[in-house]
């Protein structure tokens, strides 16, 4: 094997199963996994504008779905993945401008993106079941 | 003193290494800034129309506004998402086959859905 093609162990840096799980991180980490399951369920609500366009009894089917339980699960996973994410955006927008890197400050915006998406996905769900 | 290894034309241009610059960078931020107001404004209608029968729903994609919003927010939304996938897919696939098959995959299926979906608000709207 020449010296080119042998392969060089350099050392590598410790990677996530090694560190203490931190709000920071966690916070890091969910907003990628929102971001994906955002991405899927669009695919999903992209379904329902097309169902919509079909004919009723297709639109009926589509939406009994939606009013079970199952299908409120979904929406209402999604509704949380996206007031976490808008929440946590803002926040990297922030980030983006300079702002909050103070290790203090990024707890505290942490904090306040975890409440405020709870609390919108909270209304949101009983608002939502009311109306169904 | 100038301390930049890089000539004054590859400053001028700043299109980095990879020769495309901040663009991926500046659209993700672009459309994260306009989706701002339109996932508030989704999210609500969202909540308000998940159990709308078929009449009720098309009257409320069929009007103008409606239209409007929810054209944006697809449109959008799926170049957001397919920008953030992209970046996904790049930190965790390394294959260079399979990574720039996922990228490609996600892209075809994000224009396919967003036009089949902008395709349904337009027939709703303009009643066909």
């Amino acid at each position: 094997m020449s010296v080119a093609n042998r392969p060089v162990h350099r050392p590598l840096s410790p990677h996530l199963q090694v560190y203490k799980p931190q709000l920071t991180s966690v916070l890091s980490i969910l907003h990628r996994a929102t971001g994906i399951a955002l991405s899927v369920g669009a695919l999903y609500l992209a379904t329902w504008v097309i169902y919509a366009a079909s004919n009723p009894n297709a639109y009926a089917l589509f939406q009994s779905f939606n009013t079970s339980i199952l299908g409120r699960i979904v929406l209402g996973g999604w509704l949380f993945c996206a007031f976490y994410h808008l929440c946590n955006g803002i926040r990297h927008l922030f980030w983006d401008a300079g702002y909050g890197f103070e290790l203090k400050d990024a707890y505290r915006s942490g904090w306040i993106v975890v409440a405020v998406a709870l609390i919108a996905t909270v209304v949101s769900w009983i608002v939502g079941l009311r109306l169904v | 003193m100038n301390s930049d290894l890089r000539t004054p034309l590859a400053r001028a241009r700043g299109l980095g290494s990879a020769r495309e610059g901040v663009h991926h960078w500046w659209a993700q931020r672009l459309t994260a800034i306009a989706l701002i107001p339109l996932v508030v404004w989704f999210a609500i209608s969202l909540v308000m129309m998940s159990g709308a029968d078929y009449g009720a729903v098309r009257a409320w994609i069929g009007s103008p506004v409606v239209m409007v919003l929810l054209i944006l927010t697809i449109a959008i939304g799926l170049h957001h998402g397919q920008l953030g996938l992209q970046v996904v897919i790049e930190d965790y696939v390394h294959g260079d086959g399979s990574k720039l098959a996922l990228i490609v995959a996600v892209r075809f299926i994000a224009v396919l859905f967003g036009l089949a979906a902008i395709v349904a608000v337009l027939r709703i709207g303009f009643g066909s």
